[in-house]
């Protein structure tokens, strides 16, 4: 494979399909991320798996892996908004854990809440069965590379 | 093993438990580097498969907040020397340099204040000593199922 992350979202341009940027990111990857297209912006999935397990007793997902998941969907959400053909750094996250992620399929959606030339400040949200529950939230900050291509 | 679970220190079951953990501790092969009531430091060893750019090599942040997350958690037990019934209430992270690539990285976690029912932590990830990636503060509940467990037995 010689398609750069570059190509990958140039491609995702044209056909819509974000799925192959995602995999070229190798931890979105390994986390099993599904993207599922919305006219809101990509809403990534995360299947329950053993390998994403924090707390075996309850048994509930690492809280680390949710902040994973919403992190992954601020990048995804920033790229697919033309934003960038790069991976944008990230400069901080804060995560809010609302409720105890049970280990089942979980979803997260981010909006911009303000857009610079250089600095995105995203809001991000992750569900699981029921969207007006939200198991947790997070705001972080990006860097956008300073021009594109 | 022929080792008795009761000859060994706190430091030393702790370690014992992250070996064998199962889940993200275990995809991730976290390790305890050491544990004392102050400060707890976890050990991420380095894998391709934890990359976020594949452009850079440099590590995925999430990998860093699962790190630092484990590293507050296993700090706790080390503070209260048992397994503490706790949830995250939440996690701020700064990211301050990009981790280079093929290099371990350490998360040192330190419990500085305590309530009846809240914890206060701060964290630091660092390939060097003294040369901190990312600094992250993080409160969680203790007690955090306790209330349910009560029901159940009244």
């Amino acid at each position: 494979m010689t398609t750069t992350i570059v190509d990958a979202v140039k491609a995702a341009r044209e056909s819509g399909d974000y799925q192959s940027v995602l995999d070229s990111i190798p931890y979105m990857k390994f986390l099993g991320l599904v993207v599922e297209p919305d006219t809101a912006g990509p809403i990534c999935r995360m299947p329950g798996s053993d390998h994403i397990i924090g707390n075996p007793v309850l048994p509930a997902i690492h809280g680390g892996v949710v902040g994973a998941l919403l992190e992954s969907t601020a990048i995804m959400h920033i790229m697919w908004s033309h934003e960038s053909l790069h991976v944008p750094k990230i400069i901080n996250l804060t995560v809010e854990y609302l409720r105890s992620a049970r280990v089942v399929d979980t979803y997260a959606q981010a909006i911009i809440t303000k857009q610079g030339r250089r600095i995105a400040n995203m809001r991000v949200e992750a569900w699981q069965a029921d969207r007006a529950k939200p198991v947790a939230a997070a705001h972080a900050h990006f860097l956008l590379p300073r021009a594109e291509d | 093993m022929d080792v008795d679970p009761k000859s060994l220190t706190w430091a030393e079951k702790l370690a014992m438990m992250l070996e064998n953990s199962q889940g993200q501790a275990k995809a991730l092969g976290l390790a305890l580097e050491s544990a004392k009531r102050e400060r707890t430091v976890l050990r991420l060893p380095w894998q391709e498969t934890l990359v976020g750019n594949p452009a850079t090599r440099v590590l995925h942040g999430g990998v860093i907040t699962t790190l630092i997350d484990s590293a507050c958690g296993y700090s706790l037990m080390s503070y209260f020397e048992t397994l503490p019934d706790i949830a995250t209430l939440d996690l701020r992270i700064d990211y301050l340099q990009p981790a280079e690539p093929d290099r371990d990285v350490f998360a040192g976690a330190e419990v500085y204040k305590v309530t009846s029912s809240i914890a206060f932590l701060r964290a630091t990830a660092f390939q060097t000593e003294g040369d901190p990636i990312a600094n992250a503060v993080a409160t969680f509940m203790l007690g955090a199922n306790a209330p349910k467990y009560n029901a159940r037995q009244g």
